[in-house]
């Protein structure tokens, strides 16, 4: 475990306006499972692609076994044993195995199926990832396609393999699996690095951790001379308020009830199957879940955008179920989407436009035109009440960035003083300056009464944020725990499938 | 019906199949890498006329073969230009191509309408093969071009199945991001198999104005472009599944010629409709069926490829 195999000197990489990376240093030894660790727009993924030839570094220099090396390209990279594993897979759906394994490689014109078949089963066997050759990838679960890639990468004769955030898909037990195939290799003498933000997969998996601030490296240590307190003080560069942010009980009376809901996803398959659900006044109810487990479709079924197959929503009393979505946002839902840039909100309109989105209708803009003097001040007002930043009001909003997106969003979903917020994937892609705003008004808005269903995959911050805890997999719900008795391992057990319901723990 | 009329109508079916066979063969190497073409019946029509007029200046079948093969790939280029290149709606393109084609044919045929052609596509029967009953008189007693497109199918399938150029070709229509990061030139493979699209298209063309009526008139691909841009879906995008459409298009069109000859008092129009009708048919069986398999259409086709967007 001393033979260096990959170091990086004073790198430097900047985008217009941005400095991604500066003066960073990256030692990484064969044999050794290596954390990147950083928050959101940390110059990890940058400083990565700068690895594996995606990027040309603007200083700096890298050397491969004490080699120095200048990537122009990502073949260059693979050439030199460098391969990475993106956090979006890059497969062909319907090609098999086999057939992805063989995309982009060099040989013979005619394809020898046969021989590629037999050298990913000795991969495959050598390094406990366990694939079937023949099948195809739309037929796999997210974890085996990760397996997937990996083999294409060890295929290609990597011998330092980059993960970035290969856990943000999986399921904890399939997190497991790939850490204990990801040591394998590094008994092997093969480098790996993962990039991540999650504490607990460092102080887990990793044999050296290297943590990234805000572009520059700020220190490299053996996990076993470090704790997370220290990891984490080392990543924002503050002490952080660990523990719950939402800590006021008000919860009241039942506000929203599913009532065996089934809907089918765009396939006309059965995405959420019989969903029975309350959630209360004053409460954030979150729904916990590895992504494409149904999350989207109730989150659809709730807002009327998603035609109900079976059961009944109800709210405060009355009967949302298959209701037009004009008359759901009349009864005071309030949305915030998964994808607010194509859903949320319109990326070519103004900020003006998009705050009147929903509540044009509302007559103190103007009986049959729109009144511009009351619309501009009603966007200046929502803007400056919720901080966001931008140019003016009448810029398009696809010139915004997503913590402000974000903000824009919410401003306009609470302005209508709602009793149920549906928010899904709330956080998703924010940094902690935004994440942490959003969470202040959905706490704001619970704390005035109303019903918050916050749909996550972060378990960080379902535990920081929830009342109640329910999981959802394969479109059924799992069970629904009190934040204080939910256990994470049975979260994680939860969420892999395992039905852990007894008694009346179901609230 | 007698035997013999059958096995006529089956031998003509093959003779009025190929020309569509030709275009939907172009169109599924022009789609299996994500490119659609609708410009078919534009390209089949500029590879008749230019194939005709070649024809006419040299008397050389095979010069006015290559010049018709050309004809339609300038114009699969033009399309290449406008939703490779520029990334422009690929429907709106395609059927730009297909007016253009129809106009500009027209004009350059002007002079040639009515001409006989001085040489034109003679049946060649195989030797030995064709003297096989039943199936020698179907299958091998055609002119060369037939025989050219019997080689196509296998060598296409072939190519599109079995060999790197062909996984590339079908990594570029299906997920264009993850074969160009795996070092596939995707800008390129399309342009490539855009121009071939309309190269096959344009022999579609000749086969009409050389062999089927050695003549030029305007407007003679009569809708077999659009067929064969049904025939592709039908076929799944498959070559070898393309030939069973492409012939039984031919056949329905085969079909209704005889029933006028043996005096079948039905309208002529309403049997020129029924390849046209069958079309809807068979469109609605199939969509049908493959709806929700996991087969057939490239998943990226009529989608511009953009490295910078994901």
């Amino acid at each position: 475990m001393s033979e260096i195999a990959v170091k990086m000197v004073g790198i430097r990489k900047t985008f217009p306006g941005v400095i991604a990376n500066d003066q960073v240093n990256l030692e990484i030894f064969k044999g050794e499972i290596h954390a990147l660790l950083g928050e959101n727009g940390a110059g990890k993924s940058t400083l990565m692609n700068i690895l594996t030839g995606l990027y040309k570094p603007d200083k700096g220099e890298i050397f491969l076994d004490d080699v120095h090396v200048d990537f122009k390209s990502p073949k260059d990279a693979i050439q030199a044993g460098v391969g990475m594993v993106h956090q979006n897979f890059r497969l062909v759906k319907p090609f098999s195995v086999i057939e992805n394994v063989m995309l982009g490689q060099k040989g013979s014109s005619i394809l020898n199926i046969e021989e590629t078949e037999a050298r990913i089963k000795g991969i495959s066997h050598r390094f406990g990832l366990e694939v079937h050759p023949k099948a195809k990838i739309w037929q796999l679960s997210i974890g085996e396609q990760q397996r997937v890639e990996i083999i294409k990468m060890l295929y290609k004769g990597a011998d330092i393999l980059i993960l970035d955030e290969p856990t943000a898909v999986l399921t904890p037990q399939e997190v497991n699996d790939l850490f204990k195939i990801l040591r394998n290799m590094a008994n092997e003498g093969k480098a790996i690095v993962f990039i991540t933000h999650k504490m607990h997969e460092v102080m887990d998996f990793a044999d050296r951790i290297t943590v990234l601030r805000a572009g520059l490296s700020v220190k490299s240590m053996m996990k076993i001379d470090t704790d997370t307190s220290e990891l984490a003080n080392l990543m924002v560069g503050r002490e952080i308020a660990r523990g719950r942010k939402n800590t006021n009980k008000t919860i009241g009376e039942v506000a929203l009830k599913l009532e065996n809901v089934s809907a089918l996803n765009d396939k006309g398959l059965l995405a959420l199957d019989k969903f029975t659900l309350e959630v209360h006044s004053g409460e954030i109810l979150a729904i916990a879940g590895v992504a494409g487990n149904g999350q989207r479709i109730l989150s659809e079924a709730i807002t009327g955008l998603r035609e109900l197959t079976n059961g009944k929503i109800i709210l405060y009393g009355e009967d949302l179920s298959n209701q037009s979505i004009r008359e759901i946002i009349d009864k005071g839902v309030a949305f915030v989407p998964e994808d607010r840039y194509g859903m949320g909100l319109a990326a070519n309109l103004s900020v003006i436009d998009n705050v009147l989105l929903k509540d044009y209708r509302n007559k103190k803009y103007g009986i049959n035109f729109l009144n511009s003097n009351t619309t501009r001040a009603k966007a200046i007002e929502l803007v400056e009440k919720f901080d966001v930043k931008i140019p003016t009001v009448d810029s398009p909003v696809k010139m915004m960035s997503g913590g402000n997106l974000q903000k824009l969003l919410l401003a306009r979903e609470t302005d209508i003083d709602p009793k149920l917020i549906v928010a899904v994937y709330p956080i998703r892609g924010l940094d902690i300056g935004a994440t942490d705003f959003v969470h202040e008004i959905l706490i704001k808005e619970k704390n005035e009464g109303a019903a918050v269903l916050l749909i996550s995959e972060d378990l960080d911050e379902i535990y920081k944020m929830a009342d109640r805890i329910a999981v959802i997999y394969e479109g059924r719900l799992m069970g629904v725990l009190p934040v204080e008795e939910a256990k994470l391992e049975v979260v994680g057990l939860m969420m892999s499938g395992t039905d852990v319901r007894e008694g009346d723990s179901n609230v | 019906m007698t035997f013999n009329m059958l096995i006529a109508i089956l031998a003509a079916a093959i003779t009025s199949g190929t020309p569509i066979l030709f275009a939907a063969l172009g169109e599924i190497v022009t789609e299996k890498s994500g490119v659609q073409n609708l410009g078919l019946e534009g390209m089949m029509l500029v590879g008749a006329v230019s194939g005709f007029m070649m024809g006419y200046l040299t008397h050389n079948l095979f010069l006015a073969v290559l010049v018709a093969a050309l004809g339609g790939g300038i114009l699969a280029l033009i399309h290449s230009f406008i939703t490779i290149t520029l990334k422009a709606n690929q429907v709106v393109s395609g059927l730009a191509l297909t007016i253009f084609g129809t106009g500009l044919s027209g004009y350059l045929g002007k002079p040639y309408i009515g001409m006989p052609a001085p040489v034109k596509f003679e049946i060649v029967p195989i030797p030995i093969l064709s003297k096989i009953p039943v199936i020698g008189t179907i299958f091998f007693n055609h002119n060369l071009l037939v025989y050219f497109s019997y080689i196509l199918i296998f060598v296409l399938w072939f190519y599109i199945y079995r060999t790197r150029q062909g996984l590339n070709l079908r990594a570029t229509g299906e997920n264009p991001g993850a074969a160009d990061s795996l070092g596939v030139n995707v800008f390129r493979l399309r342009y490539l198999y855009t121009v071939i699209g309309g190269m096959l298209a344009g022999i579609g063309g000749a086969y009409l104005s050389l062999a089927s009526a050695p003549s030029w008139v305007e407007n003679m691909s009569g809708g077999r472009g659009w067929l064969a841009v049904a025939l592709v879906i039908f076929a799944v995008w498959n070559p070898a599944r393309a030939v069973f459409g492409a012939y039984l298009f031919g056949g329905v069109e085969a079909l209704g010629y005889r029933m006028q000859a043996i005096g079948v008092t039905v309208s002529p129009f309403f049997l020129n409709m029924m390849p046209y009708l069958l079309t809807i048919i068979v469109l609605i069986i199939v969509t049908i069926n493959t709806q929700h398999k996991h087969i057939g259409e490239p998943e990226a086709l009529g989608k511009s490829y953009d490295r910078e967007e994901r």
